[in-house]
């Protein structure tokens, strides 16, 4: 009998041992077909461990080298038996439309891309004309996944009604917030999603050469994309003649060298010149004067990837998903300290609360949650009392938050937050581009305005609330602009952090 | 300390042929300066000059773009390159101990190297491993739920 097995490629199953499981597998079933597909997202069962038993998936795990001889038994009372993975809690709630392929799939196989959905966005978009592609783009609600949440149609249309001799399309995949790793099990899981959205990006604004500029802390993604493109090209997804119609689109992979500021899209555009990633002043936008001074789409990886499922399956059907201005879905990356930690796809509107207490399980250590940063490093700390929050862009920015990449971090009642404060000011001031003053020297102040604080300064306490005015007013980018939103965060809500080393210090 | 090799007639004409597959690029430079950091382990000094003449780019152009970046080092690493995760998912994990057992047991701050030339520490922002952290990254090898006990093993098998 040939077994049909699939374990991750994805970089959090890699670094939990799935290489070794691969190849322990490999040396005990030389028959078997292993398959090495992206990540279900369920990162604490990882490596999962999935074996086809008629026709139905079936999981196990967290899975290691010395469950691999129990694979010949009963495989029902494996001691890591899931049962089938598609029937679990969490595959079940999920809404997977951006993700519909990654863990499913072989994502180097362009024909598994094909069978379960790929490339029929792509044909009915080169169906239409760029016109109606950008209009259907619009009409779907996307907007920017990287956090900025600036719809992509209105982006797509700017630089479609450019005038230039040459435009591009530059995926940004410098996802440095921590806590998010969305980008990187796409990209991972299904290459060819962010190559097809590129590719419709390219023929709605006239665009014929992409970039994808993605971060050398990620050098599986790196791999795949890499490999994916040349697949692609093989196979006339990209190059001279799109499937053979009119259109041109080639596209290439661009590594970041581990500056944070280079997700901002200005300094992301100077890196890819060959300056150093300092922002550059907007206007101009680049969507009329971008990479090499020609208009440029800048995109996140989930927005491009989102693309192809609104060509396969309309607006219409897209926008009906979501809350308020927030339409469609949002892979949802709950991690930190955090029992079920992951990639979880769903409608916008699920309250903060529900999302840590219930989908996610609370922290991993069994102590109560204390703070959530949604958003990443420049994202605020959201305290149980906002748990009630929904979702959404407009509705976090109400509640002087943010949802930026939509990455939540969990911590338990053991974090000090006044520490958090101070490494929001810390990693401002080693990531800060130079380029403004507030950004550059606020940060510096605001690592030593906290010290005073912890060394028991009440009079600090209302220097920091200026400087972070300061710095939020008058940064040139988000880096110096957001740094404010973790501090003031960590301040207003866990008051006792600041007040308790202050009275400690004056007894 | 690891001393810090000939830049000789064999390295320039390795540098050459870098030039010569990536100076039609778009934006040539960092590709460029990642091929000689992977070739040689760092960005030899005397490369510099080679590289901002090669693009007609000022000598102060190409030191200011290679030193805004933190992958890129002016001198060798230790065999075994050990980067750690900082950044706050990893710390809500407990990154901050591993941090200092690290520094400790190497008696080593960031970017610094072992005296026997074992072991380079350097700190990370993020390796997307964030619902499995505290995270590393071995010689590019990543490791996550990171502990003491990984990071011993880990200390003592680039050592022996």
């Amino acid at each position: 009998m040939s077994m049909k097995m699939y374990l991750p490629l994805d970089s959090a199953a890699v670094a939990l041992g799935a290489d070794d499981v691969a190849a322990a597998i490999a040396a005990r079933f030389p028959e078997a077909t292993l398959v090495r597909n992206g990540s279900r997202g369920m990162v604490w069962l990882e490596p999962l461990l999935e074996v086809e038993i008629d026709g139905v998936r079936h999981g196990f795990g967290p899975f290691e080298t010395t469950d691999i001889d129990a694979l010949s038994g009963d495989l029902a009372n494996h001691p890591k038996a899931l049962g089938p993975v598609d029937d679990l809690p969490w595959m079940q709630r999920q809404t997977r439309l951006t993700f519909a392929r990654v863990g499913v799939i072989d994502p180097l196989s362009l024909d598994d891309y094909r069978a379960h959905g790929g490339v029929t966005g792509l044909e009915r978009a080169l169906s239409m004309t760029p016109a109606e592609i950008v209009t259907e783009t619009t009409d779907s609600g996307l907007r920017g996944r990287g956090g900025a949440g600036f719809p992509t149609g209105i982006k797509w249309k700017t630089v479609m009604e450019a005038q230039a001799d040459q435009k591009y399309i530059v995926c940004n995949a410098d996802e440095g917030d921590s806590g998010t790793f969305a980008d990187r099990m796409l990209m991972e899981g299904d290459p060819f999603t962010l190559i097809e959205g590129m590719v419709i990006a390219g023929i709605a604004t006239g665009a014929t050469k992409g970039y994808v500029y993605l971060r050398s802390e990620y050098p599986i993604a790196i791999e795949v994309m890499n490999k994916a493109v040349a697949i692609a090209r093989q196979q006339g997804l990209l190059g001279a003649s799109i499937l053979g119609s009119a259109h041109a689109f080639d596209m290439e992979i661009r590594v970041g060298a581990g500056a944070y500021v280079c997700g901002e899209e200005t300094s992301l555009l100077n890196s890819m010149e060959g300056k150093r990633g300092v922002v550059r002043a907007k206007p101009p936008l680049p969507a009329l004067e971008g990479f090499m001074g020609k208009p440029t789409v800048v995109n996140n990886v989930i927005s491009l990837a989102t693309v192809p499922v609104i060509f396969e399956r309309g607006a219409q059907f897209y926008q009906d998903f979501g809350l308020g201005r927030s339409r469609g879905t949002i892979p949802l990356q709950i991690a930190g300290n955090v029992k079920h930690g992951g990639l979880f796809e769903i409608a916008f509107g699920l309250p903060l609360g529900e999302i840590v207490d219930d989908i996610a399980g609370g922290t991993a250590s069994g102590r109560p949650v204390k703070a959530v940063q949604v958003g990443g490093p420049l994202g605020a700390y959201f305290p149980r009392d906002l748990f009630d929050t929904p979702f959404g862009y407009e509705e976090f920015a109400g509640k002087k938050g943010l949802i930026g990449h939509a990455g939540l971090t969990l911590f338990d009642d053991q974090q000090d937050m006044l520490k958090m404060a101070r490494f929001a000011m810390e990693f401002c001031a080693i990531e800060s581009c130079g380029k403004c003053t507030p950004c550059r020297i606020g940060s510096v102040r605001g690592v030593e305005t906290v010290d005073r604080i912890a060394q028991g300064d009440a009079s600090a306490i209302p220097l920091l609330t200026d400087l972070c005015e300061t710095m939020k007013d008058g940064s040139l980018c988000a880096l110096g602009g957001f740094t404010p939103y973790p501090v003031m965060s960590a301040l207003t809500h866990f008051p006792d952090d600041f007040a308790t080393t202050a009275q400690e210090a004056a007894e | 300390m690891t001393a810090t090799p000939v830049f000789g007639d064999a390295e320039q004409h390795v540098l050459h042929e870098i030039l010569a597959a990536n100076r039609h690029l778009e934006g040539a430079l960092l590709p460029i300066l990642h091929a000689v950091q992977h070739q040689f382990g760092y960005v030899p000094a005397e490369a510099l000059p080679v590289i901002a003449k090669d693009l007609n780019i000022s000598r102060a152009e190409a030191h200011g773009v290679m030193s805004f970046y933190h992958d890129f080092r002016d001198h060798p690493a230790g065999r075994t390159t050990l980067k750690i995760c900082r950044a706050e998912a990893c710390q809500a994990m407990g990154a901050d101990d591993l941090v200092d057992h690290a520094r400790d047991s190497l008696a080593l701050d960031w970017h610094e190297t072992t005296k026997d030339g074992a072991i380079t520490l350097e700190q990370v922002f993020c390796l997307g491993l964030c619902a499995c952290g505290p995270a590393m990254m071995v010689d590019g090898k990543l490791v996550g739920r990171a502990d003491v006990a990984k990071l011993d093993a880990i200390i003592a098998e680039a050592r022996s």
